[in-house]
């Protein structure tokens, strides 16, 4: 199973969605790592570069309904590629959230207050997942530990490395 | 207790039930096109794994980019085309047969009441307008699907939309599910069914029905939902007739996707629609919905009519209403993409299309054309477009640009004023 945190990109508001974290015209793209300079292209957020920001990101969080458009994989790839395997909010769009529990990644959700703690933490942050435990520990010029719920289901996926996996073993 | 259609639906195809929350669905229809499905060949291909479940349930269409407008594109619909070719499958369209897939399919028959649908496309909650579970996925989803025929999902609750009153001349279904949007909010509905009901949607054609659930996705919603109905016997009459006796005896039948009276609903809302303006989108969200006379004058640069939302014929017929003996404002350019052959065939036949080309409108073959930006009809940094479709995020229909969300009507009137106007008053 993967390791899941790192540095943390925050990203400070709510409904983005697939075309800001990849545009339709990339879609034509038949691999996924032809995605990666793309990231978060359309995305306008006030100093917000999206090639040197998610660099070293590793995690991003954000707010409520993230993901929500298109069904596009693609903004999950777009994110693998570039080593972003956590994204926390208060709630994601449901195909979003179901992609990327099917590639064996994870869509975590909080409560706001908890994400409002993420987001005043100050300074460079730095997250990681226990997923056993179901806890995150964010560390930045404060430390913060929450604890978020995952569905068995999602978790197995995340274990078995994705849908795919899961499903061929047992349908 | 009394159940939802969804919930029968699930009962009905329910083949693992992994956890308290999710249950794993045996699929009826798998459907594909060209954007989505080809990385989910390729992939299933690198695993050794090559195969469908069922290549009579598996359909498929290039819609997305057609003809195909360059090497990449071009490759797409190739390794599509040659897949469908390779595993049997006969309802592939192509070049000449093809049209937006969420109109072609159901002008096929390819949907029922009480089927699961999927596809990796964001607005397969169009098809629950039959009374069917019709969800976009992704392409993991979309790999298994055609792998097994199964897909996961948690249960979806379901929130009925109670739609009463009259709608008034000038005002459609387009209006009505902004006007749900608006006041739902682009998550309001996340994972749960928007289930239409009431005297409008009951006096609705299937067309109308596919506009409001074509939607539902805007909203956040895993599915839209319409009871099977008379209107829906009628219109699935041609590829039914054989496992029924009559329409009566369809429309009997179709009542077992009906919702108990006591089933239990997330939410409940009634929208008297007797009163509705024409609505209209103003920001780069769905919900940013306004009555259309706050942004009367609003300028526009084109004007795009079709879609999986708004290219079928009742919309064409309800454009040209306005645009007869008229023309296009000088400072506005026109596209019509009728959504399928079929209905390109009927418009020619019924004279709309000279009306639309007398009017100034440039006809393209079926295809999503403008709606994503991906092929042709894209604007320039900074234009704006008076839009049937569905999505009016930044850059949607090209870097830069802005659409403004309407119903047919309202964007013939745009055309002919050169402006965003009350097409009650064209
Ligand atoms: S018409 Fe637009 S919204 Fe509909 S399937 Fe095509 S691209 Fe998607």
């Amino acid at each position: 199973m993967k390791t899941f945190g790192g540095p943390a990109l925050f990203l400070d508001r709510s409904d983005i969605n697939t075309d800001e974290i990849i545009p339709a015209k990339y879609l034509t793209e038949n691999s996924k790592l032809a995605l990666k300079p793309y990231i978060l292209e359309d995305l306008k957020l006030p100093g917000f570069d999206p090639l040197a920001d998610t660099k070293e990101a590793a995690v991003i969080v954000t707010r409520s309904n993230f993901g929500c458009g298109s069904s596009r994989e693609h903004a999950v790839w777009v994110f693998e590629v570039n080593d972003i395997n956590v994204v926390i909010g208060t709630s994601f769009a449901r195909i979003f959230r179901q992609n990327m529990f099917n590639c064996g990644m994870l869509a975590i959700e909080l409560s706001e207050d908890d994400i409002d703690a993420l987001f005043s933490l100050g300074g460079n942050v730095t997250i990681s997942v226990d997923i056993d435990k179901e806890t995150i520990t964010a560390k930045g010029k404060r430390e913060m530990t929450c604890s978020f719920v995952l569905n068995s289901f999602d978790k197995a996926l995340v274990q078995a490395g994705g849908w795919l996996a899961y499903a061929d073993k047992k349908y | 207790m009394g159940k939802t259609i969804t919930e029968k639906i699930f009962e009905t195809h329910q083949r693992d039930v992994p956890s308290g929350n999710n249950v794993v669905l045996d699929i009826d229809v798998v459907m594909c096109h060209e954007i989505t499905t080809p990385i989910a060949i390729n992939d299933l291909q690198e695993r050794g794994m090559d195969r469908v479940f069922d290549p009579a349930k598996i359909k498929v269409v290039i819609d997305h980019v057609t003809p195909s407008k360059d090497s990449k594109t071009a490759t797409q619909a190739k390794i599509l085309r040659d897949w469908a070719r390779r595993q049997n499958i006969k309802d592939f369209f192509d070049v000449g047969a093809n049209g937006v897939c969420h109109a072609l399919f159901p002008e096929k028959g390819f949907i029922r009441p009480g089927y699961t649908v999927i596809m990796g496309d964001s607005h397969t909650c169009t098809h629950g307008a039959f009374g069917a579970f019709a969800a976009g996925i992704g392409t993991t989803d979309l790999e298994v699907g055609i792998l097994k025929g199964v897909c996961s999902f948690r249960l979806p609750e379901t929130m009925k939309i109670n739609i009463v009153g009259e709608l008034s001349p000038g005002v459609y279904a387009k209006d009505v599910i902004l006007k749900i949007i608006k006041e739902l909010t682009v998550n309001g509905a996340t994972d749960k069914v928007m289930e239409f009901c009431g005297p409008v949607v009951e006096a609705m054609s299937m067309e109308s029905r596919m506009t409001l659930c074509n939607m539902a996705i805007e909203a956040g919603a895993t599915c839209g939902v319409c009871p099977p109905d008379r209107v829906t016997a009628e219109y699935l009459w041609p590829f039914i007739q054989d496992e029924y006796d009559s329409i009566e005896a369809a429309v009997e039948d179709f009542k077992k996707w009906h919702s108990d009276v006591d089933a239990s609903y997330v939410g409940e809302i009634t929208l008297d629609v007797s009163d509705l303006a024409p609505q209209v989108t103003y920001g780069f969200k769905p919900d940013e919905v306004k009555d259309i006379m706050e942004l009367e004058g609003s300028s526009v640069d084109q004007i795009y009519m079709g879609s999986c939302t708004n290219g079928r014929i009742e919309d064409l017929r309800a454009g040209a209403e306005i645009l007869k003996g008229r023309k296009i404002a000088d400072n506005v350019r026109a596209i019509l993409s009728p959504a399928t052959p079929k209905i390109y065939n009927q418009a020619l036949e019924e004279g709309l299309i000279k009306i639309y080309m007398d009017a100034g409108f440039c006809v393209t073959n079926p295809t999503c054309g403008a709606c994503l930006g991906m092929s042709n009809g894209v604007l320039a940094s900074g234009e704006v477009c008076a839009s049937t479709t569905n999505r009016n995020f930044n850059g949607r229909m090209g870097k830069g640009g802005m659409v403004h969300l309407m119903s047919p009507y309202s964007a013939a009137a745009a055309a002919v004023k050169g402006c965003i106007t009350d097409p009650r008053n064209v």
